[in-house]
């Protein structure tokens, strides 16, 4: 059942012209900017299906552009957020894409700053709700509607033991939680999603953790 | 939490309560908040609503130049008096699209279910407000009655136009307004469930087919279609008409037409209204 609260079918308050194709789509690029964690100086948004059929008619790509800026999906900036990002001279690309995708709102943003890059795909579900699905090639399932954190590290035995156990010693109780990796051996995602905040000290903890390479932390 | 219109009602007739008191309860237990700070959410979420109807009759034009006025002109015509049939329907007819030619203009609006649809709730109930001449927090607990009947919709069959077509939003849209002025009419739990099937079934099939793929033409004037459509069924519930076909049973036809509907119809801008020569002189005219 993905819709768990009223409010995600009364609401969100938001600037027109849709939910899916424009709130949903602040909501994605908002996601994309909290993993990424500064702002992008090149973004390049791919749009699937519907998305790649109405995009401009439905200023998905000025409200995708506007949660890159973290922008929320009821500000009246995004009206302008191409003319924003202009202005902090950040490359923007769009290219609708043919290829038929699994979900008919798909979009797929990449995102760089100096060295720092990011490729993240999402869907837009209707009434404004999001998936991250995928995340650097890992497969994802990530709303964001609770706290979340994001562990890259090395497939090996033990790193989940103790990534949970460190969350268990400040009470935080996990709600849900993927594990996915491209190839067995290699570098694996682990995705926890809670039922409390999780403090940046455990967050810290988390990233001196044996094995861990990175620790992204979403605050739901 | 319920995972059908049947639990749903049951839900309510078991504890002799509303449905909006079901959600209401069902949100605090879900989320972890106290009942008084999700009413004062809704209350706000209300007061969105109203300000974009407001706006709306004023007279809206929109970005494209194809809509907009037309929440304007159905006031003045109501003004003048001269009307066929009834001055609440006429007025939720208005004020559904007065909100969503202020969507269509990148106004704030508050999506019930989408943003496309949006107008088809607010629309409906205050026009009832002002017939009944009832308290806000009146009107603020029963979007809980149709919030709780999207909340099915949405998780059985879906609410976005690219997945199931028009009849998953402004289909959703009605059936979820349509319960909840049957519960503000003094309706029961299962009048409100029938009234929400009956308008359901009233919008089976309709295609997402908009012109230039923007949410203007033909999605303005279907927010007035689907708040009469929900003052209709609402009527035939309180008048003790059922829907011949269970609640959950329509949801579920609802879903397999969406899925078997061609992505042609389905939010693309290529087929239907948006194929049409006038509908392919606009996209050529905008984006070109």
């Amino acid at each position: 059942m993905p819709y768990r609260s009223v409010f995600e079918i009364i609401g969100p308050v938001m600037i027109g012209p849709s939910s899916s194709h424009t709130a949903g789509a602040v909501r994605l690029g908002q996601l994309a900017r909290r993993i990424f964690g500064m702002a992008p100086q090149e973004i390049t948004v791919r749009f699937f299906g519907s998305f790649a059929q109405t995009y401009r008619g439905h200023a998905t790509d000025v409200a995708v552009v506007g949660g890159l800026m973290d922008f929320e999906t009821d500000d009246p900036r995004i009206r302008d957020s191409l003319q924003h990002a202009r202005e902090l001279g950040i490359a923007v690309t769009f290219i609708p894409e043919a290829e038929p995708p699994q979900h008919p709102n798909t979009l797929t943003m990449e995102l760089a700053s100096g060295d720092s890059t990011l490729r993240v795909t999402g869907v837009s579900l209707g009434g404004g709700a999001v998936r991250l699905t995928e995340l650097e090639g890992f497969p994802l399932n990530l709303t964001g509607e609770s706290p979340a954190i994001l562990v890259l590290h090395l497939d090996v035995p033990g790193v989940v033991a103790a990534v949970t156990a460190r969350l268990a010693r400040n009470e935080i109780n996990i709600s849900r939680m993927d594990l996915s990796r491209r190839e067995r051996g290699k570098v694996a995602l682990m995705v926890i999603e809670t039922d409390q905040p999780i403090p940046r000290e455990v967050e810290q903890d988390l990233m001196e953790t044996q094995h861990v390479l990175r620790v992204t932390l979403l605050q739901g | 939490m319920f995972n059908s219109i049947q639990e749903l009602v049951a839900l309510a007739q078991a504890g002799g309560v509303p449905i909006w008191q079901v959600m209401i309860s069902q949100e605090a237990e879900e989320t972890g908040r106290g009942e008084e700070a999700i009413l004062l959410e809704m209350g706000e979420n209300y007061r969105v609503m109203k300000e974009a109807v407001g706006r709306g009759i004023q007279g809206v034009t929109t970005h494209s130049g194809m809509g907009g006025g037309d929440a304007r002109r159905l006031h003045d015509y109501l003004q003048a008096g001269n009307i066929l049939t009834d001055e609440t329907l006429l007025k939720a007819a208005g004020y559904a699209i007065a909100t969503n030619e202020v969507n269509a203009a990148m106004g704030r609006i508050c999506a019930t279910p989408t943003a496309g649809s949006a107008g088809v709730l607010p629309g409906v109930l205050l026009a009832m407000q002002e017939k009944m001449a009832l308290p806000d927090e009146t009107i603020v607990r029963h979007i809980f009655t149709a919030g709780a009947m999207g909340l099915v919709i949405a998780n059985r069959a879906g609410i976005s136009g690219a997945e199931g077509g028009c009849q998953a939003e402004i289909g959703s849209a009605s059936a979820m307004a349509a319960a909840a002025v049957t519960e503000l009419a003094g309706g029961t739990p299962h009048q409100a469930a029938h009234a929400m099937a009956l308008a359901l079934k009233n919008m089976l099939g309709l295609a997402c087919d908009p012109l230039a793929g923007l949410v203007e033409v033909p999605c303005i004037k279907r927010n007035a279609a689907g708040a009469a459509n929900a003052i209709l069924t609402a009527e035939l519930a309180l008048a003790g008409i059922e829907s011949k076909v269970p609640w959950d049973e329509v949801i579920q036809a609802m879903r397999q037409i969406g899925r078997g509907m061609p992505a042609t119809f389905k939010e693309t801008a290529q087929g239907g209204l948006a194929t049409t020569p006038t509908g392919e002189a606009w996209k050529r005219l905008l984006w070109s």
